[in-house]
């Protein structure tokens, strides 16, 4: 009765989450809809005593993939909302709702009839006994190092090849490398002396079509006057 | 009438070929590369889920194992994307997937 409860909620938290990632306008939504359905993953999980895996579901995929996602997103400044009524390709919304109608009821069809329409087959390792003789985390431990060490190995390998070619794709090239991050202060500096400058350059423009006007003195020296004014506060900031 | 029902693996395998026929629907309408990538885990989480109730229905353990790898697959596949991601963005102002039909960059 429980499970049945736990089933439907979990299963309406995947799917609703699952089509969350692909309604929502904004990439940054999609990955916080994502972290949804994989926290019902877990519980499925869960319910399916695979704790270990429930375990590495919430840190790996929610704690470090969904973490990455939104790193890039904010990074790239792709954030910007994505226009969902252009549709680029005439029906193509239309076939895709068709094949993965397909692959749904393909795959579903294939599983009705009895329990036994899919049998599957036990494979040559260890079968899992009650959690209360041995907990999971040992059960799949003792699997992993001892029938599937040559693939574990193996994911090490692939993964430092990935950092690398992360690493290699990512990285600038020495022909575009950006000048040397100046101190923000700096930058500041600099803007306030160009907004200074700006000021003074449009005071004498003034102050010279003044002068032209009605050649009137006053106002040059008025002029003047600001721009030393200008001038020395921008001492007073250096 | 509910205490009779019982959530058998077939459940969980319907429910996984649902999540993989949404993802497999995103994957097909969206062209922001990032979420198409999202698209692609959730559609590994599906196969996941159904190695999972498999491993529980035939009481192997082989079946958990499977899904740490497919989860050490996804990590390196999700790194190595947003690199190429990062890369394009650099280059070209949108990067969005139909515009990145040739590949010189």
């Amino acid at each position: 009765m429980v499970e049945v409860i736990v089933f439907f909620v979990c299963a309406a938290i995947v799917l609703g989450g699952a089509a969350g990632v692909i309604i929502a306008r904004n990439p940054v939504h999609s990955a916080l809809f994502l972290i949804q359905t994989l926290f019902g993953m877990a519980v499925l999980f869960i319910s399916l005593e695979a704790h270990f895996l429930a375990a590495v579901q919430v840190v790996v995929y929610a704690g470090a993939i969904v973490i990455l996602f939104l790193f890039v997103i904010m990074l790239l400044g792709v954030d910007q909302a994505e226009d969902l009524n252009i549709e680029p390709i005439v029906g193509q919304r239309f076939v895709a709702g068709i094949l993965s109608l397909g692959i749904f009821f393909l795959v579903t069809a294939s599983l009705v009839g009895s329990e036994d329409a899919i049998t599957g087959a036990r494979g040559s390792s260890g079968q899992i006994v009650d959690e209360t003789v041995k907990p999971n985390v040992e059960q799949l431990a003792e699997t992993l190092f001892t029938d599937y060490v040559f693939a574990f190995e193996a994911t090490a390998i692939l993964l430092t090849i990935a950092v690398v070619g992360a690493v290699v794709l990512a990285r600038r090239t020495k022909g575009d490398m950006l000048d040397t991050p100046k101190n923000t202060l700096e930058i500041r500096e600099e803007n306030y002396q160009a907004r200074i400058d700006a000021r003074a350059a449009e005071l004498e423009a003034e102050a010279a079509g003044n002068n032209s006007a009605a050649e009137a003195p006053d106002s040059a020296e008025a002029g003047d006057d600001l721009v030393d004014a200008a001038d020395a506060t921008d001492g007073g900031e250096a | 009438m509910l205490a009779a029902v019982e959530v058998t693996s077939n459940w969980y395998l319907i429910l996984s070929a649902a999540l993989f026929a949404v993802g497999a629907m995103g994957l097909l309408i969206r062209r922001n590369p990032l979420v198409m990538f999202m698209c692609v885990e959730l559609m590994l989480n599906a196969v996941n889920l159904s190695f999972v109730a498999f491993g529980d229905r035939l009481g192997d353990i082989a079946g958990q194992v499977s899904v740490f790898f497919v989860l050490v697959v996804a990590a390196a596949e999700v790194v190595v994307g947003l690199a190429l991601v990062v890369a394009i963005s650099r280059r070209r102002a949108t990067t969005t997937a139909d515009d990145l039909s040739v590949l010189r960059g």
